[in-house]
C-alpha cells in the first residue's frame, strides 16, 4: 500500500531523503583535546584549536574514526580505507575558523543500508549513500540581549557523523521508521546516544513530490535541523502539501533551504537565494589524508555487539517468540538483556507476554526505565515460575506484580504474606461451588433451561468467593460437573 | 582575461570583503591575470593522474581519545572584541 497525497489534479507520491547528524560518543573533540561532554560552563570545553587561534593545528581523534567505522559496519556499508578532510567555507559567528572541517569528496564510509519495519508488518530497505565525519559548530544565544548574540563554543569541534540516505523514503511513516532504526543501531553499537532533545541526533529532510509513475525527481527542498522524529514526519507532510499546491497552481518549486515551524505547522524559506550556498570546498592542507588498515577494521568488526536485526532473529528462534514480540524486546539492548535473564529458566513465551503486558505497564506507571526497573529480572522470573508450577494463577500474579512494584518484596514472600496460594484442593473448590449454586438456584434453572452464558457468571462468583485463588482449570471442570448433575 | 564585475563582487561577498566600486574593475583585471598564469598548467596532459594533494609519504598522527585541553576560558576570550560574562558577543545574528 503506497502512501499518496491527493491534490486537485490527482494523486502525488513523495520522495524523501534524510541527512542525519549524529554526535559521536567520545571523550574529546574530533581535532582537539577539549572535552566533548554535553553542557559545562560556557566556553570551558574549548581549546585554542576550537577557538580558531592562529597557528593552532588539528590532530585527528583515533576513537572518533573508530566510531565512524563501527557505525559503517553496523550499516553494512563500504569502509573506505582512504578518506580525506576538506574545508567547507562559510562565515557564521559560532564558527571561529570560518570553515568547518568535513569530508566532501572522500568520505570514510560509502554505500550501506538500513532495514525498516513498517506497521503493516512489511520490511523495506532504505539505502545509505554515505557517512562522513565533521565538526559541530558552537552555539549562538540570541535571547540574552537586544542587540547582541552571545557565543558559547563548547560544542565547536565536537565530532559528528553525517549519515546521508538515498531518496528511497516514500512516506512520513517510513521516515520515522528509518530514524528509529538508525537510532537503534547507533545505540546498540554505542557510537551515538541518539538523544534528540539534547540535539545529539538531528535531521535535515529533503522533500520533493511527483506523480506516480514519473521516473525523474522533481526539485527538492531541504528542511534544516528538525530535532524530533515526530516533527520530521509532520514536516514531510506539510512540505509535500505545499509543493503540490505550488505545482498544481502552475508554478515551480524552487530549490531552497526551509525551516519547519511546528507551532504553526508550516515550513518557510530560511535564506534568501542571493546567499545561495557556495562552500568552496578544498582539501584541508592542515590534515594528511586518513589511511586506515583493513586489519584494524576487521578488529573493530570482531568486537561489535550483536546488532538489532541479528538479535531479533535469534530471540525468535531461541525463545519461540513472535516477530512482533522480538522486535519490541529488541528496541533497546537493556530490554533484550532483561528479557533473556527472565526467559532463561522460565517459560520464555510467558515471559515475553508478561514483559510486553503487565511489566511494561508497570514501568510506564512508575515512570521508570528498564535500567532502574522496580522489579528485577530475577524477581520477574520467580513470579513467572509461580504461575508455571501452579502456585498462583495468572490473575493473582498481576496482583502480586503490583505488590512487588510497590514494596520491592519477592513474589513468593508476597504470596505467603497475603495467603495467595492457589487452591487446588478439589474438595474446597467443590464446596465453594455448591454454596454459589445453592444461593443462585434461580440462575441454575435458567442455565439448565439453555442460558449457557450464565456459566461465566458462576465462574466469576466462585472465584470471588475464593478471593481469586481458585485454580481456573479446576473451577471450570468442577462447575461443569456439578451443573450437569 | 578579466573577471567580470558580477563575479568579482560575488567572490568579495563570499569572503566578506567590502569593495569600493572603483576597485572592482582593477581587481577583475588582477585576478584574471593570476588565473591566466595558473592556467598554464592546463598545457600538461594529466589524463588518468589522481590530483596530488600532498606528498603521500607521511601518515597522519592520530590523537588518543583523552581530555587534555580546554578549561582556559580567559585565553579563549582574550581576542574577543567584546564579551559578556563567560561569552563573547557579536552583533545580533537573526535568521
Amino acid at each position: 500500500m503506497s502512501y499518496r497525497i491527493t491534490g486537485s489534479t490527482g494523486e502525488w507520491e513523495i520522495v524523501v531523503g534524510l541527512e542525519v547528524h549524529a554526535q559521536v560518543v567520545s571523550e574529546a573533540k574530533l581535532f582537539s583535546g577539549a572535552s566533548a561532554e554535553y553542557g559545562g560552563e560556557p566556553n570551558t570545553h574549548v581549546s585554542l584549536v576550537d577557538a580558531g587561534f592562529p597557528g593552532m593545528l588539528p590532530v585527528l581523534n583515533r576513537e572518533c574514526v573508530a566510531q565512524a567505522v563501527r557505525t559503517g559496519l553496523g550499516l553494512e556499508a563500504e569502509i573506505n580505507l582512504f578518506s580525506r578532510f576538506d574545508r567547507k567555507n562559510y562565515f557564521y559567528a559560532d564558527l571561529p575558523t570560518g570553515y568547518q572541517i568535513s569530508q566532501f569528496a572522500h568520505p570514510i564510509i560509502g554505500k550501506g543500508k538500513v532495514l525498516v519495519d513498517l506497521a503493516d508488518g512489511s520490511t523495506r530497505e532504505i539505502g545509505v549513500t554515505r557517512l562522513h565525519l565533521e565538526q559541530d559548530a558552537g552555539k549562538s544565544i540570541h535571547d540574552q540581549d537586544p542587540t547582541r548574540s552571545f557565543i558559547d563554543l563548547n560544542r565547536a569541534g565536537v565530532a559528528l557523523m553525517e549519515i546521508v540516505s538515498e531518496p528511497d523514503i516514500r512516506s512520513p511513516e517510513e521516515a520515522g521508521a528509518y530514524l528509529r532504526k538508525l537510532r537503534q543501531i547507533l545505540r546498540y553499537i554505542g557510537t551515538c546516544d541518539g538523544n534528540m532533545e539534547e540535539g545529539s541526533m538531528r535531521a535535515d529532510v529533503n522533500v520533493s513530490v511527483r506523480k506516480p509513475g514519473e521516473t525523474e525527481y522533481r526539485t527538492r527542498c531541504e528542511i534544516k535541523n528538525v530535532n524530533s522524529i515526530r516533527f520530521v514526519m509532520m514536516a514531510i507532510e506539510v512540505e509535500a502539501q505545499r509543493q503540490i499546491e505550488v505545482w498544481e497552481a502552475g508554478g515551480t518549486v524552487d530549490q531552497e533551504t526551509r525551516l519547519f515551524d511546528h507551532v504553526r505547522g508550516e515550513t518557510r524559506s530560511l535564506r534568501s537565494k542571493e546567499d545561495a550556498h557556495d562552500y568552496r570546498y578544498f582539501p584541508d592542507p592542515d590534515l594528511l589524508p586518513l589511511v586506515i588498515e583493513q586489519a584494524w577494521v576487521d578488529e573493530l568488526k570482531a568486537a561489535l555487539p550483536e546488532l538489532p536485526e541479528a538479535k531479533r532473529a535469534r530471540l525468535e528462534q531461541e525463545y519461540g517468540v513472535s516477530r512482533y514480540e522480538s522486535s519490541v524486546l529488541c528496541v533497546e539492548q537493556a530490554i533484550a538483556d532483561f528479557y533473556e535473564t527472565v526467559a532463561r529458566g522460565a517459560d520464555a513465551r510467558l515471559a515475553a507476554n508478561w514483559m510486553l503486558g503487565d511489566f511494561f505497564a508497570a514501568l510506564n506507571r512508575t515512570g521508570r526505565s528498564i535500567e532502574n526497573s522496580p522489579v528485577s529480572a530475577e524477581g520477574l522470573r520467580e513470579l513467572l515460575g509461580l504461575i508455571s508450577n501452579s502456585t498462583i494463577n495468572g490473575k493473582i500474579a498481576k496482583e502480586v506484580l503490583e505488590d512487588m512494584v510497590e514494596t520491592g518484596d519477592s513474589a513468593s514472600a508476597i504470596v505467603e504474606r497475603k495467603g495467595l496460594r492457589q487452591v487446588t484442593d478439589t474438595g474446597a473448590i467443590e464446596s465453594a461451588i455448591r454454596e454459589i449454586l445453592t444461593a443462585n438456584s434461580d440462575k441454575v434453572e435458567e442455565y439448565k433451561g439453555g442460558k449457557d452464558k450464565l456459566f461465566g457468571f458462576f465462574v466469576g462468583q466462585t472465584m470471588k468467593a475464593m478471593k481469586g485463588k481458585g485454580n481456573p482449570a479446576l473451577v471450570n471442570e468442577t462447575l461443569k460437573k456439578l451443573l450437569s448433575e | 582575461m578579466s573577471l567580470d564585475a558580477k563575479t568579482v563582487t560575488r567572490i568579495a561577498r563570499l569572503a566578506r570583503i567590502g569593495l569600493q566600486p572603483e576597485e572592482v574593475e582593477t581587481l577583475g583585471k588582477d585576478m584574471g591575470s593570476i588565473i591566466d598564469w595558473v592556467e598554464q598548467l592546463k598545457e600538461v596532459d594529466v589524463t588518468g593522474v589522481d590530483p596530488m594533494i600532498g606528498t603521500g609519504l607521511a601518515k597522519p598522527r592520530l590523537r588518543e581519545d583523552r581530555v587534555t585541553d580546554g578549561n582556559c576560558r580567559d585565553k579563549v576570550l582574550s581576542n574577543a572584541p567584546e564579551r559578556e560574562g563567560p561569552f563573547y558577543t557579536v552583533p545580533k545574528v537573526v535568521e
